[in-house]
């Protein structure tokens, strides 16, 4: 049986996520921290679109969370190549080393 | 009720302070660690909302795909023990001020526009997976957007592959 409670925790706790993924994302230089940082704010979309499902009893949330999914999926799938290259030209997992790839 | 926000706030707490170790870690493989926890948390209290399917997902596509290649890449990178004191000194302390005082600013706007919705709760019943299959595939009302999903998924491939095989290729001259 699921629980019920008041979907402000819920929500507190999808943007308190939200936020530390934010913070990680401003203050990490390395690549790869940066990208788990936007994994922990995507999944903290996520937990706000299954909340929102929750209060419903609707199974629309999940979908969203199905859709973030793919998108993560894809998003890290591509940026893990980026990733592969700069290391590779630059010698560095610096992201500040990503301006000097002119085009 | 308050025993359901005990049982809430157990996993949302290990879920924080995972998150937390996950932004502050400077071994990346032990950063990645505590992101399964993270996400491992976030997947209990997603079967505790009642969305069984979203957990599993989380599990299987989250900590078990994402991760892992986070994890290869990793491993293809070989960082070591200079990765780690390069990252210390990149981590100064002082970084975390600015950052800190505009995620503040966000946290309180975050409390202010939650709490205009206080009074609402979730409604405790469980969406299974047949639901949640109906309701994608069933009326047609998110025809597109799954169509418009699998083409990012296609992009995602061969833009994957089209980098990834360059960097394998000319790896290969090299010695």
């Amino acid at each position: 049986m699921a629980i019920e409670v008041p979907v402000f925790h819920v929500l507190m706790l999808a943007g308190v996520l939200f936020l530390l993924g934010l913070a990680g994302v401003l203050v990490r230089r390395n690549i790869m921290f940066l990208l788990m940082s936007l994994e922990i704010m995507m999944n903290a979309a996520g937990l706000a679109f299954i909340a929102a499902g929750a209060v419903w009893g609707q199974p629309d949330g999940q979908i969203m969370f199905m859709f973030i999914l793919a998108l993560a999926a894809a998003e890290v799938a591509v940026a893990l190549g980026i990733v592969l290259q700069i290391s590779r030209r630059f010698d560095t997992l610096d992201i500040d080393a990503a301006s000097d790839f002119n085009g | 009720m308050t025993l359901d926000l005990v049982l809430f706030w157990i996993p949302g707490l290990v879920a924080i302070g995972a998150t937390g170790a996950v932004i502050t870690r400077k071994n990346a493989s032990r950063a990645l660690i505590y992101l399964v926890v993270s996400l491992l948390a976030v997947a209990v209290i997603f079967f505790m909302l009642g969305a069984p399917f979203a957990a599993a997902l989380e599990v299987v596509v989250y900590a078990g795909a994402i991760v892992v290649l986070f994890l290869f890449v990793v491993m293809m990178l070989n960082l070591g023990r200079s990765s780690v004191m390069r990252e210390s000194r990149w981590l100064q302390p002082g970084m975390w001020i600015g950052p800190f005082i505009l995620v503040a600013i966000l946290a309180v706007v975050f409390a202010y526009a939650f709490a205009n919705i206080d009074g609402v709760d979730t409604k405790g019943e469980m969406v299974g997976p047949r639901a949640v299959g109906e309701a994608l595939f069933g009326e047609g009302a998110y025809l597109l957007a799954v169509e418009l999903a699998g083409f990012l998924l296609l992009a995602a491939l061969v833009g994957a592959y089209h980098l990834g095989r360059r960097y394998l290729e000319e790896r290969r001259e090299q010695p």
